[in-house]
């Protein structure tokens, strides 16, 4: 295989080593190989380096080193290293933010190198939306250490205490005479720190220096352009899908026509004499094709003959059963029901008592690049280029499911299509893997769009019963919350006895996933609840395409959907204003640490400012008494993600005689802490909201009694551009209003504004028309279906 | 196999392959040109758009022997080391997510604003509609299409 190769800024930046120490000074430091894309480096081209063959082993690398995180380059400039991944939000962006201004160096003094394993610690990848609130303060403080390690040798070097120095972009100078000056460079450049740091694991990494107060950061705070979207848009940018290694050769999966299919038999002669052929490789219920070319193995794939046996008894009901199905199957586990004040007399002197059950459907990733990896056997080695936002989790994985030491494995970090949980459990990288130490040869593979639309992990459908009393004055009492989660042998992670190959091939863990059911997140005061929830289980849980996994904020939409939506139907029961209703109920409970109670106050209050919300009553009008084509309404939903707390406010026009919705507006209140790179959070906030919207609108899994048939655009509808809002807002309430916060913490971002939209819309619908939709999606026969029932 | 003989991006390459492959591979594989990418491979998502003599062309369901006139891809709108307006519009509104759609994004529009250079809002929305988008940028890649539309008309006023 190839010798080192390094970009050519590095190449250079490592100039005054010779090649021995530079090796093993990179092997030590960390920046064995660099493989991620730069930002605009002064004097150098932006440029996507060739990943590199590097014999292992690969050790991991260690935290509790400072020259693991960091390395100042003769150049004057910084690498940094972080055990993170960024599907598309910006987080790396944020991530050099927020060392920059630890370590006082120049935004475009830096770059950054993410989750490949041999060469960024292992903080554990992404997920959680916890890569700002958790890791990147790990980030800060090691940072921080390096600024005052430099700022001791600077203070050597210039013979005066360090307390009469200056720093900036890199150069220590005199605070009295800024002409004597020397640059981080001049202190370390190309050398290693050989400074260890303390801590339990990763996440309590530190050094001895504090990181900055709030109102000392200069970077962080600004909105810097994203250095990942120049080459993403001229086509430069080399993403896991495009990695090529010599001798390299395709794979495609040929899956089970049916959930449970058993092979029988293969016949290899249909596809021997497609040109290029090379293998069919199978085991148990796992079968692939390997090729020279990509168009031969999808070929071959397509016109591999097998015979599969169907199971004895059908895997799963049909998804217009799903529902029925999950209300009558004898739970998998059920929890203690979690009871506040006494519910049952509250509910007999209630008022009035309403009861409402909501229904949402398998909804899967569906990334828009379907699966893909490229593993590389050479050496006795074995490497994984991948997307996987769990690099660390995968290289773990495939090392157990292959049989060889971890030390052996690596996972190379690159771009890809969209995560959002799916590659938390990456089934393309260890295909890949295994296909290549059967053939001794790197090999390529990428899932088929009906492959990865009908096989990807799904989000848990859900089945809903609430039930609320009010009292003579409207006010809500009494809350039972019922949620039924079909989340039974949950997929969520690299785990080498749930990922499908293994599934397929026979693996069977002794205990699956218990799943779990989730509870709403509000800071409503109801004085009397009840809250009990369940999971259940397809009768087929192993080698079925209805595999449960992580979809961002993996129950929060449904969960809100459900919840959001019946305080609607509370609010309109008493005639109250859906705005007041709420915030009434938030201002009557008690404030927690993180001040969630103000804070969702100002952000309930914000969003009705800035949508210019005008209080009455939902609905506006009802579609039996209007007599308009297009009915208009409003509608909001509030709801927190751990610490970070979102309303969101939905304008939709619904065509009454198609039962078309389009959401005109969106409007999102918006309260993380500290926004690292305000105009990114806000994309990705814009984001969040629109794929809710297109779950709200469009997205349900659809199945027979033993396949998915949604399995393609057609058949799996998205939200297009035609169904883009006119005007989306988004306003940053953080900060406010809280004056105990002195360092005002940043917190995650990615999945908070995802998680009231279905419940916003819904609510819009019912302001717009008085027609209550329970069931997601809302598309247009549905709507149209419960239109025409409220005429008659 | 046959050899096949494309122009792209303004060179002529020559290539033995099986005149049924469609484009999309041979860009991708033979000639390392990596704007074009695989969504669906059933002519459904943009991703693997290109453009052929003006057109948007669908790179994943043509084979390349029905190739006929000069293809660009994303790499070759870029003329003289300068982005093409909606690259720079792109940047300029930050209209990424993950970035993986964003070629069908940035040819579908060229396309569009090359048979009409002033399109209504409801014009690009419907031009638009095929090109999808999971990471959902739709709002920001609409706004990028109108500064590039606004930048393209303050350069021609001002020559």
């Amino acid at each position: 295989m190839s010798a080192l190769t390094f970009p050519s800024e590095i190449e250079q930046a490592l100039c005054g080593l010779d090649s021995t120490s530079r090796r093993a000074f990179l092997k030590a430091s960390g920046a064995l190989v660099i493989t991620t894309s730069f930002g605009t480096i002064p004097g150098a081209n932006l440029l996507a380096a060739e990943p590199a063959a590097a014999p292992g082993p690969y050790p991991d690398p260690d935290f509790l080193q400072l020259d693991t995180w960091i390395v100042i380059h003769p150049d004057n400039t910084a690498t940094f290293f972080v055990g993170k991944t960024d599907g598309g939000q910006g987080t790396g962006t944020a991530f050099r933010q927020m060392m920059c201004d630890e370590l006082d160096i120049a935004y475009d003094q830096s770059r950054l190198v993410m989750g490949s394993t041999d060469i960024t610690p292992d903080q554990g990848g992404s997920g959680g939306s916890d890569g700002v609130e958790r890791d990147g303060q790990t980030m800060r403080r090691v940072a921080a250490e390096a600024r005052r390690v430099l700022l001791e040798m600077a203070s050597s070097h210039l013979g005066v205490p360090v307390e009469m120095l200056a720093v900036a972009n890199g150069i220590v100078s005199l605070k009295s005479d800024p002409a004597k000056r020397v640059t981080y460079a001049e202190l370390i450049g190309g050398k290693r720190f050989d400074v260890s740091l303390t801590g339990q694991n990763v996440d309590t990494a530190t050094g001895k220096a504090p990181v900055k107060p709030v109102n000392e950061l200069r970077i962080v705070g600004q909105s810097l352009p994203r250095y990942d979207i120049p080459p993403k848009v001229d086509g430069s940018l080399k993403w896991a899908v495009d990695m090529k290694l010599p001798g390299m050769v395709h794979a495609r999966n040929v899956r089970p026509p049916f959930a449970g299919a058993a092979v029988e038999r293969i016949d290899e002669s249909s596809v021997r004499d497609i040109p290029g052929f090379l293998r069919v490789i199978h085991h148990g219920n796992y079968v692939a094709v390997i090729c020279e070319r990509e168009e031969q193995a999808i070929r071959a794939a397509k016109q591999l003959k097998v015979e599969w046996k169907r199971p004895a008894t059908a895997p799963f009901p049909s998804s217009n059963e799903l529902f029925d199905y999950m209300r009558r199957v004898t739970p998998t586990s059920t929890s203690q029901p979690q009871i506040q004040g006494d519910p049952e007399a509250a509910f007999a002197s209630a008022k009035q008592v309403i009861e409402a059950e909501y229904e949402v459907p398998f909804q899967g990733h569906t990334a828009i690049g379907p699966a893909h990896a490229l593993a590389d056997p050479s050496d006795g080695q074995m490497t994984i280029y991948s997307n996987d936002m769990k690099s660390y989790g995968m290289r773990t994985g495939i090392a157990k499911f292959l049989g060889i030491p971890r030390e052996k494995v690596r996972v190379v970090y690159m771009d890809g299509p969209q995560v959002y949980g799916r590659t938390a459990a990456d089934d393309a990288g260890f295909e890949a893997a295994f296909l290549a130490k059967e053939m001794g040869r790197p090999v390529r593979l990428q899932w088929t769009r009906e492959e990865e639309t009908a096989w990807d992990t799904k989000g848990p459908p859900y089945v809903f019963k609430l039930r609320g009393g009010l009292d003579e004055h409207g006010k809500l009492v009494a809350l039972e919350y019922d949620a039924c989660a079909l989340d039974y042998n949950h997929v969520g992670y690299n785990e080498p006895d749930t990922v499908l190959i293994a599934q397929l091939m026979g693996i069977r863990r002794d205990r699956p996933t218990p799943g779990s059911a989730a509870a709403p997140s509000v800071m409503y005061a109801i004085p009397n609840r009840r809250t009990t929830t369940r999971v259940v289980a397809l009768p087929m849980i192993w080698e079925t395409p209805l595999r449960t996994g992580n979809l961002r904020d993996p129950n929060g939409p449904q969960v809100t959907f459900a919840f959001e939506s019946f305080i609607d139907e509370l609010a309109a029961a008493a005639k109250a204003d859906p705005v007041q209703f709420r915030f009434d109920m938030i201002e009557r409970a008690n404030e927690d640490r993180v001040f969630r109670k103000a804070r969702s106050l100002a952000v309930v209050r914000a969003a009705a400012k800035a949508y210019g919300w005008e209080p009455r009553p939902a609905p506006r009008q009802r579609v039996s008494t209007s007599r308009d084509e297009i009915l208009t309404g409003r509608g909001i939903a509030y709801t927190y993600r751990n610490n970070t707390i979102v309303a969101v406010i939905a304008e939709v026009e619904v065509n009454r005689k198609t039962g078309k919705v389009w959401t005109k507006r969106l409007v999102c209140a918006h309260d993380c802490g500290l926004a690292i790179n305000p105009e990114g959070l806000r994309h990705t906030v814009e984001c969040g909201m629109l794929h809710a919207l297109s779950r709200a609108l469009w997205e349900e899994v659809q199945f027979d009694t033993e396949k998915v048939t949604s399995v393609d655009w057609v058949s799996h509808p998205t939200l297009r551009h035609s169904d883009t809002p006119e005007s989306i807002e988004v306003v940053l309430v953080n900060g406010d209003p809280n004056p105990n916060r002195p360092d005002l913490p940043a917190y995650g971002a990615g999945e908070t504004s995802h998680k009231p939209v279905i419940a916003a819309v819904a609510n819009a619908i019912y302001d717009a028309t008085g027609v209550r939709i329970r069931r997601v999606p809302f598309r247009p026969e549905r709507v149209l279906a419960a239109l025409n029932a409220a005429m008659t | 196999m046959s050899i096949v003989r494309l122009r792209v991006n303004g060179s002529t390459h020559e290539l033995d392959v099986d005149p049924s492959t469609p484009l999309l591979y041979v860009l991708r594989n033979d000639l390392d040109l990596h704007g074009p990418r695989f969504g669906c491979g059933v002519g459904q998502c943009s991703v693997c758009t290109v453009i052929i003599d003006g057109t948007a062309v669908r790179s994943c369901i043509t084979p390349v022997s029905a190739v006929r006139g000069e293809i660009t891809t994303l790499e070759g709108l870029a003329k003289d080391g300068k982005l093409h307006p909606l690259q720079q519009a792109w940047i300029e509104e930050q209209a990424v997510q993950c970035g993986y759609c964003q070629n069908g994004q940035i040819m579908t529009a060229k396309a569009l604003l090359d048979r009409n250079p002033n399109p209504s809002d409801e014009e690009i929305r419907a031009a638009m509609d095929g090109a999808l988008c999971r990471c959902m940028t739709y709002y920001r890649v609409q706004q990028a299409i109108k500064r590039a539309i606004r930048a393209t008309a303050a350069k021609g006023e001002g020559q």
